[in-house]
Formats: structure tokens, C-alpha cells, sequence
């Protein structure tokens, strides 16, 4: 067999694996640019997943599916905001709440979920493209949320750097005081970027429970909402990074199954470690550089901030 | 000496933290036996917990108005688990099933402060005087799914998905190995570790993998049906794991390895009520009905089918042994004599491959 004919799939397979992370990743990195810090994306996911998979076997319906799944992550999310933003509750606290309390939430929603099969999404077929060796499956060959995923980046990055209302948010999350005496509303913004940043993750879960496997577990989305959260920092705040690192880390995940797979001697723990350390790694090298840290992390980042204050 | 040790903690800490839940048998009747089941999953995860929580409705429903059952479910292995059992212990349970391998430690541990409750131990080898343990001989399954892949693969390569490297699991390569090479000599096994119990995500991404290299037979021994799903949708062969996975993937399912517990749940209870119960360890395979297969395929051929037959009828007759000589590994070295059969201590040590299968055991 030839092995170079696994570049193809490979390619497919690694920017699938890639998805969920990217959706719950840019929509965190809008929620942290905006200064605050969400710990709970591993939570949203899941009651996302839960929420779309269940919205789908009742309707029959994705598109469905997929809005009830944002709708869930964002309501999720807007506990955490009401919480932090109006109560001022500690952010990490409140944020690793939300995790167990979605991890909680969603094994209860899908008590009556679990076991059922559903159909994934279809795959996109374009004569011709998809079949070219090589890049044809992994460019042409994926489903409509592969390529949305995709899309939201240039699209998070032109709102974040070339619209007013993208200026306005970062203004908040460097300094929310200065914002504050300009007239911006501090917490309705911050309040708008945590409601996205839960609908964007809802999506990343319902991507997994609804066709990635197509399937309601508990606990399905296994830490990648912890891997997303790595990835914002590690793309230092910006979008097209952070597909590259989501990217890297789908890549990874894939290769080393591939290696193991190949019967290529390596321990299959060292392999399994190898995402997260490629992951710790490029942060250790990004993190050498203080100033780059500093110009792009949000001044304002998981700091309280109270109007009369 | 196999399952939990560590996959489900992490996990298990989190969800236990909320979803800790304690679901009460029936009624509450005066000198009915009270059962209690220790969980380390949800008995919702339609594999490992759910197949014990159907041995324990299997109870209920043959001395139901002998007994009343309690189960408490995602139980994390380590301290949470030695306080949940102690608190069935004091709540008068007098027979108490701990279903996964790390919960061994805290059940002898509440056993000695219990001396009139009678303890059931699954996967783990420590026994006491009211502590007794039991498992099933998997690896006699996978021996029948074996002869059936090495019929139906084409492309003669079997992916394989593995938790963790532990003897339970490579033993269970090695039956299935051994099977598949008796009917296909020219198949071959690559192995794919994902170093979890239950992660969907992962699964299907070995089972992708592992079809990409050319695999047209999927075989797991995690717990979740992604993998199923996966070789459905592209149109392969693949065999579930610990129950009946069929409706994940009609097409797809050959059938699978199911972990029957209900008879000897039933048994066990049984020996309570009549006081011949004693702390034993029993390992039961085929032949005990502990371990059994899913309904097979229909689109299996009919002479596939009754190879399977009898190799099961073999196996419960004696007439045939999962590791029977001679069985060489992969250096080609022959670890298994003609004419011996593995003994259950090296079974149960297992760390080596068998000629056939792809790539070492990791270390």
C-alpha cells in the first residue's frame, strides 16, 4: 500500500477533527477580547450537543438542530454573564462552574437521548473536485459545517479589526474604565461577546453530537472545550491563528492514529500526548516573546468592572 | 487484572460532582433481601454500566418479591467510591455488587467493617471472607467474531481499536488474531490504541484512520458506538462491544461481544436467599452464558454463520480453547506448545502479539 495516498485522507480527516475546536475557540476569543475569561466552554459544548441532538431527533430537522444548539450554548452562557458581569462574581471561578454545571445539565437533558442513531450531515460532492487526489476530499469532500467553521474566521477577524463595533469591544476588554467614560456600555457588550462566545461553542458540540458521531453520550465532547480555551491563548488573540492551531491539533490527533495504525514503533501514549504537547509547545515559544503577549492578550482580561465603581 | 482503572476518573470526578444519582429500587417491605449495585458510568452509556444494570432488572424481575435492588451510578473509582458503598452497606444492604475493577480497594476496605454483608467484586483478583469476585472470559467471544472477519474482509486487513494496553485487551487482540488466521492466513491485524474507555470523537477518528490504511473490518474494545457509525457510513464490516450496537449501524454491525451478567446476578442472589453463597471467583466465559453474541447479520452467508455456530459450540463443549497450541508470537517463536492451551495465568498476563498482528504492544 501506498503510503503517500494517506496524505488525502489524512488532509480530510484532520480538518474535520479541527472543527468543533475552531467554532468554540473563536467564539472565546471574541468572549476574552471583549476582557472576560470563560472557563466554561467544555460545559456549553455539551449542552449544545445535547440540545441539537435532541432538537434534531424531535424535528428530523439539522438546520434546527444547529439554531436550537447555539440558542442552548448562549443561554447557558448567559448564567455565567448575569453572574460575573451584573454580580460580579470571580470569572475563573464561575466559568469552571459552568463546566460542571453543563457536564451536570446535559447528562440530565439526555437521559432519554442516549442510544438513539441519527444520520450525519451529508457530505458535499462536487464532480470532478472531489475526486482529485490528494486535496479533492479534504477541500470538496466535507459537510457544510466544516466550511462554516472555516468561513466564521475572516469573518470574526474583519468584525474584530475593520468594523466600529469590533474596535469598540477590544476598547472594553483593554481598558474598560476609559471605555466607560467614553459613554460604551461595558456590560452590554461584554454581556452580546459571552452570548456569542456560548452560541459559538453550542455549535462546536452540536458539530460532534449531531455529525461528527452522530450521537448523544455524556461527557462526549472529552475535554476538546479545554483544548479551545489552549487555543486562544496560544493563537495569541487572533482568529487566523487560531485556525492554524486548531488545525495543528486536528492534524496531530489524526497523524499519530495514522502512525499507530502503520504499526510504526512508538508508544501509542506518546503519540496520544503529542497534540497537547505540540500544543505546549508552540505556547512556550510564542510565550518567550513578552511583548507579543502583551501588545495581544486584552489588558482587561477576566478583571470585574462595575459602572458606579 | 483489566477494566476502569484510570479512563473514566478525570471524567467520572466531574460528573459525579452533579450526576451523582441515587435511584431507588421498589417497594420498601420488611425482610426483603436489599441488593445494591455500584456503577463507575451511567447506566445510560448502553455498554459497560448498562449491561450490569440489565443483570440487576434481570434480578428484580425473577425474585422481585424476594428482593428489592438499589443502584447508584458514575461512581468515580478512589475515595468517593468507598463512602458510596459504605453507605449501602449501613443502609442495610446485605448483598453488594461493585462493578468495575477500581472500586476493588474500597469494597475490602467496607467489606472488614461489614462482616455480615456480602460483597461481589467484578474484574479485580483480591477476595475475603464475604468478598467474592467475578469476570467473563471476553477473549472466548472475540475467537468467534475472529473466524467470521477473517471470512468477510476482501482487502485482508482488520482495523482494531484498542483502549489501553492492558492484558485484558491484548489477550482479546491476540484470541481474535489467532481466529482470523485460521480462516484467512493472509489477514492481518493493525491496532490503533486511543488510551480511553468512552471518547466517541476519538474512536471514530481511529476508525477513520485505521479505513483509510485499508481496513475493511472495524473491531473495538472501547465502549462507545462511533466507530460502528463510522464503518457504516463507509460502507464496511465492523463488531460492537459490550451490548448489542446493531441500530448504530444495520449495515454495518457483523455482531458483537455482549457482557451478560443477568444469570449469574440472578445466581448469586439466589445463593444469598438460601445461604450457599460463598466468596468464589468465577470466570466464566461462553458456556456460562456471560458471554454471548449479538444477533449475527443478515447479510452474513449462511456457511459464515454456521462456522460461528460451532466454534461457540466448541468452545462450550471444551472441544476448542481461544489459545490453543501451538501459538507463536510475532517473532515467530512459539509461546503456546502443540497440543497445550494457554493456562489463565498467562492469559490474565497477556503483554505480547501474536504472528499476524501489526506493531508492538506499547510499554
Amino acid at each position: 500500500m501506498n503510503d503517500l495516498a494517506l496524505i488525502g485522507p489524512i488532509l480530510a480527516a484532520m480538518f474535520a477533527a479541527a472543527t468543533p475546536l475552531l467554532f468554540a475557540a473563536l467564539g472565546e476569543l471574541v468572549v476574552e477580547k471583549s476582557g472576560v475569561l470563560n472557563l466554561g466552554v467544555e460545559g456549553m459544548m455539551l449542552v449544545g450537543a445535547v440540545c441539537g441532538f435532541a432538537v434534531t431527533v424531535q424535528t428530523g430537522s439539522a438546520v434546527t438542530g444547529f439554531l436550537a444548539a447555539a440558542f442552548a450554548g448562549a443561554a447557558t452562557s448567559s448564567l455565567f454573564a448575569v453572574l460575573t458581569l451584573f454580580l460580579l462574581a470571580n470569572q475563573v471561578a464561575t466559568g469552571l462552574a459552568l463546566t460542571l454545571f453543563g457536564v451536570g445539565l446535559s447528562a440530565l437533558i439526555g437521559q432519554g437521548f442516549v442510544g438513539i442513531p441519527l444520520e450525519g450531515l451529508p457530505k458535499l460532492y462536487v464532480p470532478g473536485l472531489t475526486d482529485l487526489p490528494v486535496v479533492g476530499q479534504a477541500l470538496f469532500g466535507q459537510d457544510i459545517m466544516v466550511y462554516l467553521a472555516v468561513a466564521a474566521v475572516p469573518l470574526v477577524h474583519l468584525f474584530l479589526y475593520r468594523t466600529r463595533a469590533g474596535l469598540v469591544l477590544r476598547a472594553v476588554g483593554e481598558n474598560h474604565t476609559a471605555a466607560h467614560a467614553l459613554g460604551y456600555k461595558v456590560l452590554r457588550i461584554r454581556f452580546l461577546a459571552v452570548l456569542f462566545g456560548g452560541a459559538m461553542a453550542g455549535l462546536g458540540g452540536a458539530f460532534l453530537s449531531m455529525d461528527y458521531t452522530p450521537m448523544w453520550a455524556e461527557n462526549m465532547t472529552s475535554g476538546r472545550g479545554w483544548i479551545a480555551l489552549a487555543l486562544v491563548v496560544f493563537a495569541t488573540w487572533k482568529p487566523v491563528r487560531a485556525m492554524l492551531g486548531a488545525w495543528l491539533f486536528g492534524g496531530v490527533t489524526i497523524l499519530q492514529l495514522h502512525v499507530q495504525g502503520l504499526g510504526i514503533d512508538v508508544p501509542s501514549q506518546l503519540l496520544s500526548m503529542l497534540p497537547y504537547l505540540a500544543t505546549v509547545l508552540v505556547l512556550v515559544l510564542i510565550s518567550r516573546d513578552v511583548a507579543r503577549i502583551r501588545l495581544n492578550a486584552p489588558a482587561c482580561l477576566g478583571k470585574l468592572f462595575h459602572p458606579d465603581a | 487484572m483489566n477494566r476502569r482503572t484510570m479512563g473514566k476518573t478525570v471524567l467520572g470526578l466531574a460528573g459525579a460532582a452533579i450526576a451523582l444519582s441515587v435511584g431507588m429500587g421498589s417497594a420498601f417491605a420488611q425482610e426483603k433481601l436489599k441488593v445494591g449495585f455500584v456503577y463507575v458510568g451511567p447506566v445510560s452509556d448502553h455498554g459497560y454500566s448498562y449491561q450490569h444494570d440489565q443483570g440487576r432488572l434481570a434480578v428484580e424481575k425473577a425474585l422481585g418479591d424476594k428482593v428489592t435492588t438499589t443502584f447508584v451510578e458514575n461512581v468515580p473509582e478512589g475515595a468517593d467510591a468507598e463512602r458510596v458503598i459504605e453507605q449501602l452497606a449501613a443502609s442495610g444492604h446485605k448483598l453488594i455488587f461493585t462493578t468495575s475493577f477500581g472500586f476493588m480497594n474500597p469494597t475490602l476496605k467496607v467489606a472488614k467493617r461489614h462482616p455480615d454483608v456480602k460483597f461481589e467484586h467484578a474484574t479485580g483478583y483480591k477476595r475475603a471472607e464475604n468478598v467474592a469476585t467475578y469476570s467473563g472470559r471476553f477473549y472466548e467471544g472475540r475467537t468467534v467474531v475472529g473466524a467470521i472477519a477473517g471470512k468477510m474482509t476482501k482487502s485482508n486487513i482488520i482495523g482494531y481499536i484498542g483502549s489501553y494496553p492492558i492484558p485484558e485487551v491484548v489477550g482479546g487482540i491476540n484470541a481474535f488474531t489467532i481466529a482470523l488466521r485460521e480462516q484467512n492466513p493472509k489477514a492481518e491485524v493493525r491496532v490503533v490504541w486511543v488510551n480511553s474507555w468512552y471518547d466517541p470523537g476519538k474512536e471514530a477518528e481511529a476508525a477513520k484512520a485505521l479505513i483509510d490504511q485499508g481496513a475493511d473490518v472495524i473491531v473495538q474494545h472501547t465502549d462507545s458506538p462511533a466507530p460502528i457509525q463510522t464503518a457504516q457510513e463507509r460502507g464496511l464490516w465492523s463488531v460492537g462491544q459490550s451490548s448489542d450496537m446493531t441500530r448504530f449501524g444495520p449495515k454495518s454491525h457483523l455482531t458483537a461481544i455482549v457482557e451478560d451478567w443477568n444469570g449469574y446476578y440472578v445466581n448469586r442472589v439466589k445463593a444469598v436467599l438460601d445461604g450457599t453463597w460463598k466468596p468464589i471467583d468465577t470466570w466464566g466465559g461462553i458456556s456460562t452464558g456471560m458471554v454471548e453474541l449479538a444477533p449475527y447479520n443478515p447479510a452474513i452467508p449462511a456457511d459464515v454463520v454456521k462456522l460461528a455456530d460451532q466454534i461457540k459450540a466448541d468452545i462450550v463443549s471444551g472441544k476448542r480453547h481461544s489459545f490453543q497450541g501451538p501459538v507463536k508470537d510475532q517473532s515467530g517463536k512459539v509461546v503456546i506448545p502443540e497440543g497445550k492451551t494457554a493456562t489463565d495465568e498467562q492469559i490474565l498476563k497477556m503483554d505480547w502479539y501474536v504472528e499476524g498482528v501489526q506493531g508492538k504492544v506499547p510499554k
